[in-house]
């Protein structure tokens, strides 16, 4: 697999993410962390998790939808079907105990200078790391 | 249509948008950004970066210029400041499943858009594990970040 450095996307998609916090945090006084949107999703009867639902659908709404008018983005699961269902379980049991994923904790709680987001994101980072180069590279790196 | 769902809607038309721009949702481009001994991809750094820095400066204003959302009464902001056994060990366990899939929650909600297999997968294995995280827990209610 042949990657290939897409600095425009990236930034620009970047930028787009941060735009969304900062369009949440403005009108709601919400912080846009994923783990927490999922609520909408696994508690629906709760009043309160509507906007969460919403939000949802709107971030899988747009890339639909573009998708649908002809948009190609850029996909491919190298990984095997168990491999995506093992880290799924695993990261759904680790970002309720961490309290927060990338989006909580590495966009949102850094920016606001949370001294537990910086240690979450940190850790999550160097794991992330070591599982992959475990993963690709074995023990010897 | 209340005007909270409606914010709530568009912002996160824009989040699932830049997540599909941007790469984050693609499982090989993450891996690859993790993989610097082997097929390193960067582009994830300038993702972070753009996002980091808009949400900071945004929120630099926001915080600076209004004392409560356009929409509603007040800012609701997470007030956990333990930095604690619980919040170190979930978060190495959400790298180790990160960096097995290739998928973390935020990248994999709009990836459900435009490549709705296997993301589904992924997703619903994650909705076990946190429902299974709740049980053990025992709490109703999370404290997120």
């Amino acid at each position: 697999m042949t990657p290939e450095f897409t600095p425009l996307a990236a930034l620009s998609g970047g930028i787009l993410i941060g735009l969304a916090a900062v369009i949440l945090m403005a009108f709601n006084g919400r912080i846009a962390g994923m783990t927490a949107m999922l609520d909408g999703v696994l508690e629906p009867q709760n009043a309160d998790n509507r906007w969460r639902l919403a939000f949802l659908a709107g971030a899988v709404g747009a890339p639909l939808i573009a998708a649908q008018l002809g948009a190609e983005f850029s996909f491919a699961a190298p990984t095997t079907g168990a491999a995506l269902a093992v880290g799924g379980v695993i990261v759904g049991i680790g970002v309720t105990y961490g309290s927060g994923c990338t989006s909580g904790h590495g966009v949102c709680g850094l920016a606001r200078l949370s001294p537990r987001s910086f240690v979450a994101t940190a850790t999550f980072m160097v794991t992330t790391f070591a599982t992959v180069t475990l993963i690709r590279h074995g023990l010897g790196g | 249509m209340n005007r909270l769902l409606l914010s709530a809607l568009a912002a996160g038309m824009v989040f699932g948008t830049g997540i599909a721009i941007s790469g984050m949702g693609n499982p090989a481009k993450v891996l690859n950004f993790f993989d610097p001994f082997g097929t390193w991809d960067p582009s994830l750094a300038l993702v972070m970066a753009g996002a980091l820095i808009t949400t900071a400066l945004g929120y630099r204003i926001i915080f600076g210029r209004i004392s409560a959302p356009l929409f509603d009464g007040r800012f609701h902001l997470p007030t956990a400041s333990a930095i604690d056994v619980k919040l170190v060990a979930g978060s190495a366990l959400f790298g180790v499943g990160w960096g097995i899939s290739g998928f973390c929650p935020g990248g994999a909600i709009p990836a459900l858009g435009f490549a709705p297999w296997p993301t589904a997968l992924f997703l619903i294995a994650m909705g076990a594990g946190i429902l299974i995280a709740r049980r053990l827990l025992g709490f109703s209610r999370r404290q997120t970040a």
